[in-house]
């Protein structure tokens, strides 16, 4: 086990150096900040001078080595537009954002597994069909439309959800619900095949030969086997919320990373953006690398191959 | 070393890896039972008439969609009082008609789905067959750039280089193409490790052929059938990218008509004319939709030719 473990955390750390730099270069190279700074029509020599004091005429692999030890150093940069170190800002709207994207695993949670049992259960049924209808057509969807969708139907409608801002636990209702619709036809795809692997295999026959049916035979012995995909499946899901974020928040207007880093982007904020884009990419090898070990741990069969 | 994710991607992609693989040495016949399959047929239908309203857009459409006429602006729908025949669908916040704009719209769309699509197929087809084929150093060098890929923030990502590098149809084209390309790499890197080691390959090497006429001639027509699946499936992929930068603002830019950006455009009076919203979202929906159903029914009807 610690030597699978062991390999995997060396992967997972050039991965992140090899993201990190990968991010760097391409916005770096997309944009000219120094001009971007000086705001439009700005002398030659103005944007000649910041480029000097920021220390853009470097090569980039100095500017990404020294980019990188200040990131070490717990030193994210200066937001050139808002005027604020990048780590305080993102602390500031790290909040919302992991409260929506938990709430938004919830969703699909709920939603996904109960329809992918039932659907396994019962193949081709009615419910089956039902569900992978349901399934292709969340995929259709975009979820800023679903988004104002639903804005429409409560906010005018059935004014019972608010429909912006994140001031109260309300305010996650349906934010929570768009973010989490996205997930639910891979979740349900992922229960719906491994139930149905579960249920035709030996053991499954060997507990309904000793008398198991019905709710204790689903429960103590399908679905723990049949999740085990879904659990790993699920932390990946959770870095795509993240990436999620960006449309969700700010439709619904809610001050989290997602709107956050649509502002930067917007303002020609290359250091906050860098920041974020490396910050969601570390947030999604961090949780693959602990599904992975995870799984290893629980079946040993990984660990060997 | 990335097993994890290459695995984590096929269950992902959970059929299209698994049954296409099987079906993959025997080229199926499979035009003779789409027209016995609804959700293909379906699929192909609604994708025909988006693909016809675009390409003959300026015969179809009733005006030009550029023109602005500020005394009728927010005309309502013909269904909605208030409503007349000479605007079906209303017209928008500058008195341009709406149905006119929703029939160019198909242009950027497909235009957009189809080159994005195209471009990551490049990438991915490529990386995929050398990966597959050579193995070895090559295999793992690319599915540590695979994993690297799949890291990345990719809306974040697309949208930060596409407003900084200038948005504009072919800047999006060109983000979001080279920004999806790890499903086409994890099915023909599988695939052409299926194909590598049997016999005819074995023949066509001992008849004098070099590496690279192998994997054009021999290895890349048996591939066919599962990249044109995860084409169609990719070019819904790039349809709902291309909407989302739009509707942000940070994709085509106004005055080009994106049914992403009309959304954006009638967001502001979302409570008081709800189809300004409403008619573009149906437009992506049916395209997208229509793109997942044609992948869907291919991928069933080859799987099912391999169980024959």
């Amino acid at each position: 086990m610690l030597r699978y473990a062991s390999k995997r955390v060396v992967l997972a750390i050039l991965v992140a150096l090899a993201v990190s730099f990968a991010a760097f270069l391409l916005l770096s190279v997309a944009t000219d900040p120094a001009s971007a700074i000086a705001g439009e029509g700005a002398e030659p020599e103005v944007i000649e001078h910041i480029r000097e004091q920021l220390g853009l005429n470097r090569p980039l692999l100095v500017q990404y080595g020294s980019w990188l030890l200040h990131v070490f150093h717990g030193d994210f940069g200066t937001s050139y537009y808002w005027h604020q170190p990048v780590g305080t800002l993102i602390l500031h709207h790290l909040p919302v954002t992991l409260t929506l994207a938990l709430s938004a695993i919830f969703v699909t949670l709920i939603v996904a597994i109960p329809l992918g049992t039932i659907a396994a259960l019962y193949p081709n049924s009615l419910i089956d069909r039902l569900s992978l209808g349901i399934a292709v057509s969340a995929q259709a969807m975009p979820s800023f439309w679903l988004a104002l969708v639903l804005i429409i139907l409560f906010g005018v409608m059935i004014p019972i959800f608010p429909i912006s801002g994140d001031a109260h636990a309300w305010n996650y209702v349906l934010p929570a619900i768009v973010l989490g619709a996205h997930s639910v036809p891979a979740v349900m795809r992922l229960t719906r095949v491994g139930v149905m692997d579960v249920m035709a295999s030996d053991y499954i026959r060997t507990a309904r030969a000793k008398g198991f049916y019905g709710y204790r035979l689903l429960s103590r012995q399908v679905m723990r086997n049949a999740l085990l995909p879904v659990v790993s499946v699920l932390s990946v899901q959770l870095g795509y919320k993240l990436g999620g974020s960006v449309v969700t928040e700010t439709v619904f207007a809610m001050n989290g990373l997602g709107r956050f880093a649509l502002q930067s982007i917007v303002g020609g904020d290359i250091p906050t953006v860098q920041m974020l884009v490396v910050l969601f990419a570390m947030t999604f090898i961090g949780l693959t690398l602990l599904a992975d070990l995870l799984n290893a741990w629980l079946d040993p069969r990984i660990r060997l191959a | 070393m990335s097993e994890m994710d290459l695995s984590f991607k096929a269950a992902a992609a959970s059929e299209t890896g698994g049954e296409l693989l099987d079906a993959a040495p025997a080229r199926p016949k499979i035009w003779r039972n789409i027209l016995h399959h609804p959700g293909l047929m379906l699929g192909l239908t609604i994708l025909g008439i988006l693909v016809v309203l675009a390409v003959f857009a300026p015969w179809i459409s009733p005006y030009n969609p550029y023109d602005q006429h500020l005394p009728q602006r927010l005309l309502p729908p013909v269904w909605v009082h208030g409503g007349n025949a000479a605007n079906w669908l209303g017209t928008d916040h500058l008195g341009r008609d709406y149905l006119s704009r929703l029939i160019y719209g198909a242009r950027v769309s497909l235009l957009i789905g189809f080159g994005a699509a195209s471009i990551g197929c490049l990438i991915g087809v490529t990386l995929g067959m050398c990966a597959g084929f050579f193995g070895g150093i090559i295999d793992r060098v690319v599915s540590f750039i695979l994993t690297c890929q799949l890291a990345l923030p990719g809306l974040l990502l697309a949208m930060a280089l596409v407003f900084l590098i200038g948005p504009s149809v072919g800047v999006v084209i060109l983000v979001i193409g080279f920004l999806h390309w790890s499903y086409y790499l994890v099915v023909t890197r599988a695939a052409t490790q299926k194909i590598r080691d049997l016999e005819y390959i074995t023949a066509a090497r001992a008849i004098g052929s070099s590496r690279l006429q192998i994997m054009v001639t021999e290895i890349l027509p048996n591939l066919f059938s599962e990249i044109i699946v995860i084409f169609s499936l990719e070019v819904g992929v790039a349809v709902l990218a291309e909407a989302a930068l739009s509707f942000l603002g940070v994709g085509i830019q106004p005055p080009t008509s994106s049914w992403g950006l009309m959304i954006a455009e009638g967001k502001v009076s979302v409570f008081l004319r709800p189809w300004l919203v409403i008619l573009p979202g149906i437009f992506i929906f049916l395209l997208v939709l229509a793109a997942n159903l044609v992948g869907d029914g291919l991928r069933d009807l080859m799987s099912n030719e391999s169980r024959r």
